[in-house]
């Protein structure tokens, strides 16, 4: 059993969703989800364990063998990021029930919780899976089912931001695979080790006979999925459904999604250029370093302010999410082994510090009923432990030494400077400063200012939301100070994404 | 529609024979083109045109919204079902190939001309056959299912889930 581990991780969730379904009934859909979701994370903590003893896993869906069938693989990368995105799906879910009673129709739990389990499967599965076409489709399978999601929100905005989303979404899918078509066309194959393989063959094939490395079809295929993935991404100026989409959601699913759903199509987007085109044609070829440090830096800044004046801190989280991708971008278009460990590592501390800091907006959504700050105005005196922990998470999002924050913007700074990109670090720096100012804002409400009228009626969040909010706040803490399995796990991922590039061997090949 | 006695009585005559083709490339697809996607289309354009032309309330009789909300889920639960069970018996997740030994036990005449030295199982389809038939019915159930539940979204004002 144990060498199906790949395969169960993703054929639990996708099992269970339908079965929630088909028994309809809204008293079992909690324990069958709550079940399945932890059961996921274990089975992703022992691949993790797996490979940090043994290398990578290889499975042969179907029994078919390597580049003609479906293969899963599981690596350093992929294996830390499933073990991250299954942690806090399981925890976010754990922490669910109080707050999905109050804000979705009891009539459609069950229909909640199978969305929530496909999108989980859903992100599991891009990571996993070694063959693009199979990305596309997990890709597809989470969209489609965090849109259905995103419309459960409690306000009529719910449907509309969820069909911005989907309209989006869906461009950006699409582009995704007008690239894994051409793709196609020119390999003929869907494996991503063997289409790696298969491009470097057709330019060396090129160069030999006289023409320029690089072929149209190769160039335009690496655009059309770049793009398409930085609408998934929300990398700056594609960021615009990000926003609405987190504010109006419920604040459970706000939570699972912003800690994961963004930072999977990261992932997806560092295979795409390490795995398959290699960070030599994306970076010196095409200018794609240049434009995602330009793109990230004014994302950055961009996001950072509005998210300073936003009035509803559901809206004022969304827009610093933008900003953080932008970090994780910035390192990962270093393309050395600081900046790449710095991008790695911040897509896990930040999932656990946005998932963390939206699960205490939900606490607020909880007892206040809504999350607009003005109704938040002197809440630490009503709710101290949530507000405590929005303090504690505050820091984490600024940087501050010993969270887990400090450790991304550290490697990051030191990946940059490396790089001699001075400007660079100091802009980095100013941003902070951008995110303490939204930070205290809602610090200062909390603290420091009479209680509205909602405040003063409000009492504490119920335990049950209070211990997986604080499990996950502590976390960030813990890994700010014990960093062996974030950033060492994270440095060895991004050792053997550049080894691959320099020895030529693509992952996913026969394990 | 009551007033169109020829459109009520050629939509009569016509669903029973959209119905057997829809099954016609249900159960072609693993030898030719077709296939459960196809076939569930196809088996929803009956159960629509029914709708269409006799009205919301005598389908919803043929076709209760709750059933095929469960036909949805059914389908999927049979086409991950085929998969674990490929799993119990000690294969990969859809290695249709273990389901031969099992199920099928009887050789065909086939096994006479294999070249010496081959393993029959690469000669014995039926494990692929029946694999493929299953998830295939999986398929065409769901989308047979989720055409028609999106034809009572679009054709009742309420909410049918």
């Amino acid at each position: 059993m144990i060498d199906q581990l790949p395969i169960l991780l993703i054929i639990i969730p996708l099992f269970a969703a339908p079965l929630l379904v088909l028994l309809g009934s809204r008293h079992l859909a909690l324990p069958i989800s709550l079940a399945v979701v932890w059961s996921v994370f274990g089975i992703s903590v022992a691949l993790l364990c797996r490979v940090i003893q043994n290398g990578p896993i290889g499975y042969e869906l179907g029994g078919w063998p390597s580049p003609y069938g479906i293969v899963y693989v599981i690596d350093y990368l992929s294996s830390f990021v499933m073990m991250f995105v299954s942690a806090l799906g399981a925890i976010v879910l754990t922490y669910a029930p109080p707050s999905i009673k109050q804000e979705i129709p009891f009539s459609k739990h069950y229909l909640f919780y199978a969305c929530y389990l496909l999108c989980l499967t859903g992100l599991l599965g891009m990571c996993i899976t070694g063959d693009l076409f199979n990305v596309f489709v997990f890709l597809e399978i989470s969209s489609l089912s965090s849109y259905a999601l995103i419309s459960l929100g409690k306000t009529r905005r719910a449907p509309l931001a969820a069909l911005h989303y989907l309209i989006f979404g869906t461009i950006g899918a699409t582009f995704f695979l007008i690239g894994i078509g051409l793709l196609y066309q020119m390999t003929g194959t869907l494996n991503m080790a063997d289409i790696g393989r298969r491009l470097s063959e057709v330019r060396a094939e090129r160069l030999l006979a006289g023409l320029t490395q690089f072929s149209r079809t190769e160039l335009v295929a690496f655009a059309f999925m770049t793009v398409g993935l930085s609408i998934k991404m929300a990398v700056f100026p594609l960021h615009t459904w990000l926003p609405n989409a987190y504010a109006y959601a419920p604040s459970v699913v706000t939570g699972f999604i912003a800690a994961t759903a963004t930072k999977v199509s990261v992932y997806a987007f560092i295979r795409l250029v390490y795995g398959i085109f290699t960070p030599n044609f994306a970076f010196e070829t095409m200018p794609l370093d240049t434009a995602l440090m330009i793109f990230s830096l004014i994302g950055i800044f961009v996001a950072s302010v509005a998210a300073i004046y936003q009035t509803d801190v559901k809206r004022l989280l969304a827009y610093s999410s933008v900003a953080q991708i932008g970090y994780m971008l910035l390192g990962i278009s270093m393309s050395n082994v600081d900046g790449l460990t710095a991008g790695i590592v911040h897509m896990f501390n930040h999932a656990l510090i946005k998932g963390g800091l939206f699960m205490v907006v939900g606490c607020f959504a909880l007892r206040l009923g809504s999350v607009k700050l003005d109704d938040l105005r002197g809440a630490g005196k009503t709710m101290p432990l949530t507000s405590l922990a929005w303090v504690i998470g505050g820091l984490g999002l600024i940087g501050v030494p010993m969270t887990a924050g400090f450790i991304s913007k550290w490697l990051l700074l030191t990946a940059a400077l490396e790089h001699d990109w001075w400007p660079v670090a100091v802009l980095m720096l100013l941003s902070s400063l951008l995110a303490v100012v939204y930070v205290w804002r809602v610090v200062e409400l909390l603290y420091f200012s009479e209680p509205s009228d909602k405040a003063k009626r409000a009492k504490e969040a119920p335990a049950l939301m209070l211990i997986p909010t604080y499990i996950v706040i502590a976390a960030t803490v813990v890994f700010g100070c014990w960093t062996v399995y974030s950033a060492g796990l994270a440095q060895k991922a991004a050792l053997a994404l550049l080894a691959i590039t320099e020895s030529g061997i693509a992952p996913g090949g026969t394990p | 529609m009551n007033s169109f006695p020829i459109i009520r009585i050629v939509t009569k005559i016509l669903i029973p024979y959209i119905l057997l083709f829809a099954m016609y490339v249900q159960f072609h697809g693993d030898f030719g083109p077709g296939g459960g996607f196809q076939a569930g289309v196809i088996f929803a354009a009956a159960l629509i045109l029914y709708g269409l032309v006799y009205g919301l309330p005598s389908l919803q009789k043929v076709a209760p919204p709750r059933i095929i909300e469960k036909l949805i889920a059914l389908g999927l639960l049979l086409y991950a079902g085929t998969g674990i069970a490929c799993m119990m018996m000690g294969g990969n997740f859809l290695d249709y190939d273990v389901l031969t030994h099992n199920f099928l036990t009887d050789v065909p005449a086939a096994i006479d001309f294999l070249p010496p030295g081959e393993h029959p199982r690469h000669f014995l389809p039926q494990g692929q056959h029946l694999g493929i038939f299953l998830v295939e019915l999986g398929v065409g159930i769901t989308v047979t299912a989720v055409m028609t539940m999106i034809f009572y979204a679009f054709a009742g004002r309420e909410q049918v889930a």
